[in-house]
């Protein structure tokens, strides 16, 4: 694989995430395969904001550790991000703004530009941003033309004056670099010809609600939060157009009761929300789960605990999706390990929240909700479609008022045919209470057992698609293990690790509940050492593993809490503590 | 024809008195009058004694969370608008626990009716101070008298432009049935407010109470329940003691009316899943 990390950095409202955007945009349409990260803090003018760009000729789920181009508008940029830069990297920066320095040695060109006056000439101050994409451009080889389709998908709504205006300064920023500078950094070449049915640029966010939308959902209730808000976006102009319904409504307990109400009418509904908004509705998970209503959650977690740091990733809400809510309920946890999975999980979440009557949880993260990346296809025709138990408009019929039994506490799966409210003779009272089985509120001990049983029944022939994968070696003694959006970045560890000689495989769930004890057992064969890398301090996976598993004493903890995503140079260096040390050269 | 008999379910649990069973029988009086199908009936309630009301109402129930009634009403109603919803709580579960639903819910207006069983008390924990105690009100929580200042519901629901807006006692089902099929006929989000006494915890808000001093605003010839200030004054020259229909704005559109996209279809009966066709318009957006 070749790849190239470009990034730029300022001040937040400098128009950092928009010219990150064409930049992405314009490579992903050449062919390339790209990956995006902002950094951005939770103000809206000021603050250190950048964009970082990886580009390859290969899928790639990572934004990548090095920097080959920085574009820094100010010194804070290269301050904070000096230590990424790769050898022979190229910093681009204003010397009418800043004189630029370079905090500690490093072997790179800094290159001074006039950003601003070649925007001022190209028709505005404004346009500096466009200027060091021709500057980039240069830095490449590429030619600046490339970017003409994209800046004319962006700015036509404005005028072909202004189109014209940007592309000069497209190009007045790659004559200056070329009149001015010799270094010179390869670019990979592109790999695809993107179609119609491949070659997609695509956020995790967007994909769940692109997914909530194939997976039947017409309903989403939601509270803005960081990071997830994106998916109420999505679906507010795409539900419309299916018949669907967004409703912003006054806080997440509103939201989950709300989609609790709308699946008890029978369409399939939805919230979605982060950290914050997941913990205020436990108390309707406990609801969903005991009225044995469908639900479906989808947790874009956010670094914690409280409002922790609501613009950085985390892992951490794992215990929270497997074990919040008081008393004792079943749940799934799906944790999809790919953007092509946020897609695909979510549609099937509302199928298997029908199928099983229950919440089922999608914990994705800030780092895959908000990445935007290239994909190949979405997996449309995996998508799960089953409405569960239904009893019919002719059964009921066939019954006496009053006799069709909702909680019937004898049926073997444990799960019961539900009737929808409109149904003649289907009357029942779904309820947070103990109930009998037709939804009445009862103490007895023998029944409240029963449906205690009933309940816990139902995921015992639980299948499903998400699970436990394994990649690499299948009987290595070594293993790296992760759940959800760290996929792609173990992936990169693995092969670096095989290539240096270790004998190592990667195993990483995109389930989590109900446990895939088999599958897990089976991935372990063989294993001497494993390290859970995951993005808390507590090790929830891993205590997750030992408690549904066992392998006490052959887990070892890789963990990272300090807002930033994981780096491969970070797992490699855990992975040369646990494993071996002599093969990692 | 449905009849009275179509709404009843399981036998009620409340105490011999309560003021509950006349709001249950309002609710099925009204559900007759207006020709309902108990099947076409999905009553949501919170928690409390007035929770109970879903399991005692015969149409399709949803007994949520204390406080949690209005959310989820709401939402049974958008996903299925050929039902007709009614909420139904208690003073504690709608304006304690559940207070800010209640507003959001008269904001957006949704069509849905909402019943309180307001008997000024927590009858299902045993009698501790509610929102609508009087001030001095001595209970399990407050031995020493109540110094809170009592949420005036009326009030609060006129100076939230509530579409619709009424109050009854439970010791006249009759009266009260007419509210509630008022109620529900009307479009938009209605509130209906009832004096609904606990014989068992609450001795100062009695049947006796009610019985003598509540105005009647439906025999009032001259009163004018389209004048939003008008109410208030009267409401407030009662000291919130008044019956029938406080407030009615016709004109108000309901959020299914008025919200872009909502279809004219119900949301229960939409195909699921996406065709070729949608599926490639959205695959385009993605190039
Ligand atoms: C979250 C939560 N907190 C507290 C309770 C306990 N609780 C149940 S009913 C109730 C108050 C009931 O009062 P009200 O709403 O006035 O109903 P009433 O019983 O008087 O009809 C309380 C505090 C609960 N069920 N849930
Ligand atoms: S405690 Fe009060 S409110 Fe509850 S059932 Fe008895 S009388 Fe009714
Ligand atoms: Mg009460």
């Amino acid at each position: 694989m070749q790849d190239c990390g470009w990034k730029i950095g300022g001040k937040q409202g400098e128009g950092i995430d928009s010219t990150g955007d064409i930049y992405a945009i314009a490579l992903h349409r050449m062919g390339y395969y790209v990956f995006t990260y902002r950094h951005f803090m939770s103000l809206i003018k000021g603050g250190h904001t950048n964009y970082k760009i990886r580009v390859a000729d290969e899928q790639i789920r990572h934004h990548g550790d090095l920097v080959h181009v920085l574009i820094a508008f100010d010194q804070t940029t290269i301050d904070e991000n000096w230590q990424e830069l790769a050898d022979g990297a190229v910093v681009i920066y204003d010397g009418a703004a800043f004189e630029a320095k370079l905090p500690g040695d490093r072997d790179v060109n800094l290159c001074q530009v006039p950003l601003t006056e070649i925007a001022k000439q190209a028709g505005g101050a404004i346009m500096k941003n466009m200027v060091s994409i021709g500057v980039t451009a240069a830095i490449h080889n590429m030619d600046p033309e490339l970017f003409h389709p994209v800046i004319e998908d962006k700015f036509g709504k404005k005028g072909a004056k202004v189109v014209q205006s940007n592309l000069e300064a497209v190009r007045q920023g790659y004559v200056y670099y070329e009149e001015h500078y010799k270094a010179h950094i390869p670019m990979p070449k592109p790999s695809v010809v993107p179609s119609d049915e491949r070659h997609f640029y695509v956020s995790g966010n967007q994909a769940a609600g692109f997914g909530a939308l194939a997976g039947g959902c017409r309903f989403l209730a939601a509270y803005p939060i960081t990071p997830a808000t994106e998916i109420m976006y999505w679906l507010i102009n795409e539900m419309p157009k299916h018949g669907g319904i967004v409703v912003q409504a006054e806080d997440e307990i509103a939201a989950v009761n709300m989609a609790i109400g709308a699946n008890f009418s029978g369409v399939p509904a939805m919230t979605s929300t982060s950290g914050p908004g997941f913990s205020l509705m436990m108390e309707a998970l406990g609801l969903a789960g005991m009225s044995e209503t469908p639900l479906v959650i989808v947790d874009v977690q956010r670094s914690g605990p409280s409002t922790g740091l609501p613009t950085k990733t985390e892992q951490s809400d794992l215990n929270e999706a497997l074990y919040g809510t008081h008393g004792e309920i079943q749940r799934i946890v799906l944790t999809p390990r790919t953007v092509e999975e946020c897609f695909l999980y979510t549609a099937d979440a509302f199928s298997l929240a029908e199928k099983y009557q229950m919440p089922v949880i999608v914990l994705t993260d800030l780092y895959m909700g908000m990445s935007s990346q290239t994909i190949d296809r979405f997996p449309a025709d995996k998508v799960m479609a089953d409405t569960g138990k239904r009893i019919s408009d002719e059964a009921l019929l066939a019954l006496e008022p009053g006799a069709f039994v909702r909680y019937d506490e004898t049926v073997k799966d444990g799960v019961s045919p539900r009737s929808l409210p409109g149904q003649k003779n289907g009357r029942y009272v779904a309820l947070g209470n103990e109930h009998n089985g037709i939804g009445l509120e009862v103490e007895e001990t023998y029944i409240r057992q029963a449906q205690a049983d009933k309940r816990m029944r139902k995921l015992q022939h639980f299948t499903h698609q998400s699970g436990v994968t394994v990649d690499g070696i299948k009987d290595a003694p070594f293993a790296l293990v992760g759940f959800g959006s760290t996929y792609g970045l173990l992936e990169e560890a693995r092969q670096k690790l095989a290539q240096s000689g270790l004998q190592v495989k990667h195993i990483h769930f995109s389930r989590v509940a109900p446990f895939p004890k088999e599958d897990f057992a089976a991935a372990m064969g063989g294993v001497e050492r494993a390290l859970v890398v995951e993005l808390n301090q507590q090790g929830q996976l891993a205590n997750v593993i030992r408690r549904e598993a066992g392998y006490h004493d052959i887990l070892f903890n890789g963990l990272k809490y300090n807002g930033d995503p994981l780096y491969l140079h970070e797992v490699l260096e855990r992975a040369g503590q646990v494993f071996p040390m002599g093969v990692l050269q | 024809m449905s009849t009275m008999k179509d709404f009843k379910a399981e036998k009620p649990t409340w105490c011999p008195g309560c003021g509950d069973f006349g709001v249950l029988n309002a609710m099925q009086r009204a559900a007759v009058s207006l020709g309902l199908e108990p099947e076409n009936v999905a009553v949501i309630s919170g928690i409390g004694c007035s929770g109970k009301m879903s399991q005692h109402f015969g149409g399709y129930g949803l007994h949520s969370l204390h406080g949690r009634s209005l959310p989820t009403a709401q939402a049974v109603k958008l996903a299925n608008k050929n039902l007709t919803v009614m909420a139904a709580g208690g003073d504690g579960d709608g304006f304690g626990i559940g207070m800010g639903h209640f507003i959001h819910a008269m904001r957006r207006n949704v069509d849905i009716t909402y019943i309180v069983m307001d008997n000024h008390i927590y009858g299902l924990t045993t009698g501790q101070a509610s929102p609508t105690s009087d001030i001095g009100s001595t209970t399990k929580t407050s031995p020493h008298g109540t110094v809170e200042k009592p949420i005036e519901p009326l009030q609060l629901a006129l100076s939230e432009r509530c579409g619709f807006i009424a109050q009854g006692f439970s010791g006249d089902t009759k009266h009260l049935a007419t509210l509630i099929e008022k109620a529900i006929r009307h479009r938009g989000f209605s509130f209906v407010n009832v004096f609904s006494p606990c014989v068992t915890f609450n001795k100062v808000n009695t049947y006796e109470f009610y019985k003598t001093g509540l105005v009647n605003l439906d025999e009032d010839e001259g009163y004018n329940n389209a004048d939003r200030f008008e109410a208030m004054r009267r409401v407030s020259e009662a000291n919130n003691l008044v019956v029938g229909v406080v407030y009615e704005d016709p004109a108000q559109t309901a959020y299914e009316d008025t919200v872009y996209g909502y279809p004219s279809e119900s949301l229960v009966s939409m195909e699921r899943g996406l065709k070729q066709e949608e599926y490639d318009r959205i695959l385009a957006a993605f190039h």
